[in-house]
């Protein structure tokens, strides 16, 4: 059965209703890495409540899914993962290494959104930016390339002009 | 009371099948909590060997009672290409596809017996049994 995946602002819910085989499994991966170009996804959120088993090829999937949409540009955090199952999958020595996991969805969006927060005071950082009534702007990629550019000419200029420490400049002397 | 259920593994939709057979006569052995999972977890992992390795065969899951200990026993049965090197098949993190390497070794992890015959070019018996505790 086809996993349905819901767009929620910047994230997509994977709530998955059923037992899934390997196929399914396969499905919804593809499905995610699809819907997180289409949507721009920053999140995703796989919930599988409902699986009463995450055997090694489950395991290296989600795993894999996870690690793929990040390349992507998305954080996952798998969610709802049942006390048996974690006690079957830690017996077989298999780990989520490397891929978010909470509780149950509250606790995934909380994950997710922690994550934005961060990443929105770490772009914020350093910005000067305001719009015409003074607030801050959230600096996009643009703006932040154009800092990024700015800051780099500034070197370059500081390094022509003499500004740098000579120092560095001095090979040898 | 089924005691006996046999699942015939030729796409993952019988992985699927025969771990729910699994789960259910576990549960009605009296079976309970994580060693459901636990079960049908480690049926999974051989059903899964035989749809990777032989392409299709049967799981068999009964019930099995000796010496007054009682529990379940799961065989899982193939007649494809078999394994040379059992040793090195049953090595954790060994695998000869693009794998974890964690099927066999795994599913003997989470049983209380694991037993392997294979015969090259005639197939491959894993009988696994689980006791009530």
């Amino acid at each position: 059965m086809r996993v349905p995946i819901l767009k929620q602002g910047d994230y997509l819910i994977a709530s998955v209703q059923s037992v899934l085989s390997d196929d399914d499994l396969r499905l919804l991966r593809d499905d995610l890495a699809d819907r997180v170009g289409r949507f721009r996804s920053r999140g995703v959120i796989i919930d599988v409540t409902v699986l009463d088993v995450i055997d090694s090829f489950a395991t290296r999937t989600l795993r894999s899914v996870a690690h793929m949409l990040k390349l992507r540009g998305a954080h996952t955090v798998i969610v709802g993962i049942q006390p048996d199952v974690a006690f079957a999958m830690v017996q077989l020595g298999l780990t989520l290494a490397g891929v978010g996991t909470a509780l149950d969805l509250e606790e995934g969006l909380e994950y997710l959104n922690g994550r934005s927060h961060r990443l929105h005071e770490h772009r914020a950082f350093g910005s000067r930016e305001e719009d015409r009534l003074g607030h801050p702007v959230r600096p996009t990629r643009h703006t932040q390339e154009h800092h990024a550019l700015r800051a780099h000419e500034e070197d370059e200029k500081k390094l022509f002009s003499g500004h740098a420490s000579p120092r560095s400049l001095d090979y040898g002397h | 009371m089924a005691i006996e259920s046999r699942v015939r593994i030729s796409d993952t939709a019988g992985i699927v099948t025969a771990r729910q057979q699994g789960r259910t006569l576990a549960l009605e052995l009296g079976f309970e909590g994580s060693d459901l999972t636990v079960i049908a977890t480690a049926i999974s992992e051989v059903a899964r060997n035989i749809l990777d390795h032989a392409k299709s065969g049967e799981v068999i899951i009964s019930r099995y009672q000796h010496g007054g200990k009682r529990g379940i026993c799961v065989i899982a049965c193939d007649t494809g290409p078999g394994i040379a090197d059992i040793e090195q098949a049953m090595q954790y993190g060994y695998s000869t596809r693009n794998g974890l390497g964690i099927g066999l070794p795994g599913a003997k992890l989470l049983m209380d017996e694991f037993h392997i015959k294979s015969t090259v070019g005639l197939g491959t018996t894993i009988t696994m049994r689980k006791w009530m505790h």
